[in-house]
């Protein structure tokens, strides 16, 4: 039985084609669900989803409230809205307060992820100009879960991933085709070294 | 004798612990959102220093006031004026006429927060000429809420915000009619609460609370389970009258309810869902 459950990603600032470029190698029958949360303003439509959708294998999809996720699927998380990982790998989406003046927060999706399914989790921090993300990549570290960011000097705005490095002290630093390389492993049933 | 794994001990705790607020204090959260309880509950074991839930469990069910302190970081209040503003046009548009032609309609707005959305249905309602007919009922679980809700004072730093709101809602007036300025708070036009009756009520554990024309339960159910949301909406099902509305949060549907057949969609983005009438196809 794969290990894995889930991989959870972070992005703010510059994310759009970092996750794209992410992404693009992962075949249609990639083995795990993805869910991602990428800051955007609280009133812009889900651009995103059609825009991923045209141009990867996977499908992509807004986050429903209770929906199960599934793998080869791409979660996006509504703007306003936290996402909640539960145990099932069902979805709650919540309106409560921002967190890191965010609302989806990363922070948010990765302690739920950690809290709900513990070292099932892959947990990956992109390019950004924020904190958000640390805290939680921390959590799902501390769980016993698998913490990847995407190397400093790679990503468009560095803080996040440079806050992200400081605070979990992650599995991996990399690049983001070596991010897909190894999600291609790990979602293969390969253990990570 | 096995050994139990720490999973399987967190487990337990976690049990025993919403047990404990159950048959301590009557708040029945056992069906909530599971990652919802276990953030929250983290959260608050380690601002108060303990090691795991059991000690949470002793700690509540020996201090009242730490219990009340449980139940704030439990509930989510957040709330706002004319949130999603095109849920309020729509139902201007399409329920408003519709509950005007019953001579004294009666509405329940349940898990109404710090009563915000209250105050939102009164002015919409008393600018369709049908606030001084209409009595509101607005219940929550969470006492705090209801005390503030009743007083109708707000922060002002909101209200450039709720005034964006209240335009793309349909407002016909300016919002400013509808509320007056002290030092940095505003008051809520009281005129406005004249027919708004406004209750302790938990949707898990307390039994029907009145026949109404519509319910406005919004953002409440994403925090409870499938079985819980099902349940509710049975408890709502009872409540309405034939034709009655029920409207809810943007992300919130009937797709768990074994009653989803009794309603149909008049606006599916909005959550705008009427009771069929009897025999209605
Ligand atoms: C996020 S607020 C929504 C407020 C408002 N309806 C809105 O949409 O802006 C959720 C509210 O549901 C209330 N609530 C949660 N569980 C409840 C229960 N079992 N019974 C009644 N109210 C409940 C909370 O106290 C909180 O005020």
């Amino acid at each position: 039985m794969a290990r894995y459950k889930l991989v959870v990603i972070g992005a703010s600032a510059g994310g759009l084609t970092a996750i794209e470029k992410l992404l693009a190698p992962l075949p249609k029958d990639f083995g795990l669900p993805i869910v991602i949360v990428q800051h955007i303003s609280p009133d812009s439509e889900n651009y995103m989803v059609t825009l991923l959708n045209n141009n990867l294998a996977l499908r992509v999809k807004e986050a429903d409230e209770k929906e199960v996720v599934k793998p080869g699927t791409v979660y996006i998380a509504p703007p306003n809205f936290h996402v909640f990982i539960e145990e099932d790998l069902s979805i709650t989406l919540s309106v409560e307060e921002r967190v890191n003046f965010s609302r989806p927060s990363i922070d948010v999706l990765f302690e739920t992820a950690a809290i709900s399914i513990g070292n099932q989790v892959v947990g990956i921090v992109l390019t950004g100009g924020n904190q958000d993300g640390a805290m939680g990549l921390k959590m799902i570290k501390d769980r016993g879960g698998l913490t990847i960011v995407q190397s400093a000097e790679e990503a468009q705005v560095a803080i996040m991933p440079s806050i992200a490095i400081k605070t979990s002290h992650p599995d991996y630093v990399l690049t983001l085709s070596q991010i897909s390389d190894l999600l291609l492993r790990v979602a293969g049933d390969f253990n990570p070294m | 004798m096995k050994t139990p794994s720490p999973d399987e001990i967190n487990k337990i705790e976690l049990d025993l612990l919403l047990e404990a607020v159950y048959k301590g204090y009557g708040f029945d959260f056992r069906n909530y959102s599971k990652a919802h309880i276990l953030r929250r509950l983290t959260y608050f074991q380690n601002v108060n220093g303990l090691q795991s839930f059991s000690q949470v469990q002793d700690l509540i069910l020996h201090n009242k006031s730490k219990m009340k302190e449980l139940l704030g970081e439990l509930s989510i209040k957040v709330t706002e004026m004319f949130r999603d503003p095109a849920f309020y046009l729509t139902l201007r548009k399409r329920v408003i006429p519709l509950l005007k032609t019953y001579p004294f309609p009666k509405i329940w707005i349940a898990g109404c927060s710090t009563g915000e959305e209250v105050y939102s249905m009164a002015i919409l309602l008393r600018e369709e000429g049908l606030l001084k007919r209409t009595q509101i009922f607005a219940t929550d679980f969470n006492e705090k809420a209801i005390e503030k809700a009743k007083k109708g004072v707000y922060s002002i730093d909101k209200i450039k915000h709720y005034t964006v709101n209240y335009q793309k809602a349909g407002g016909k007036n300016s919002f400013s009619d509808y509320y007056r300025v002290i030092d940095n708070r505003v008051e809520i036009d009281p005129g406005l609460r004249q027919n708004v009756q406004f209750a302790l009520h938990n949707l898990v554990s307390d039994a029907k609370f009145e026949t109404v024309n519509m319910i406005s339960c919004r953002n409440v159910l994403i925090y409870f389970n499938k079985e819980l949301q099902d349940r509710v909406i049975n408890l709502f099902t009872d409540s309405l009258i034939n034709g009655g509305y029920l409207v809810l949060g943007m992300k919130e549907s009937l797709l768990f309810s074994s009653k989803s057949g009794l309603y149909k969609t008049i606006d599916n983005d909005r959550k705008i869902f009427q009771k069929k009438l009897l025999g209605e196809k």
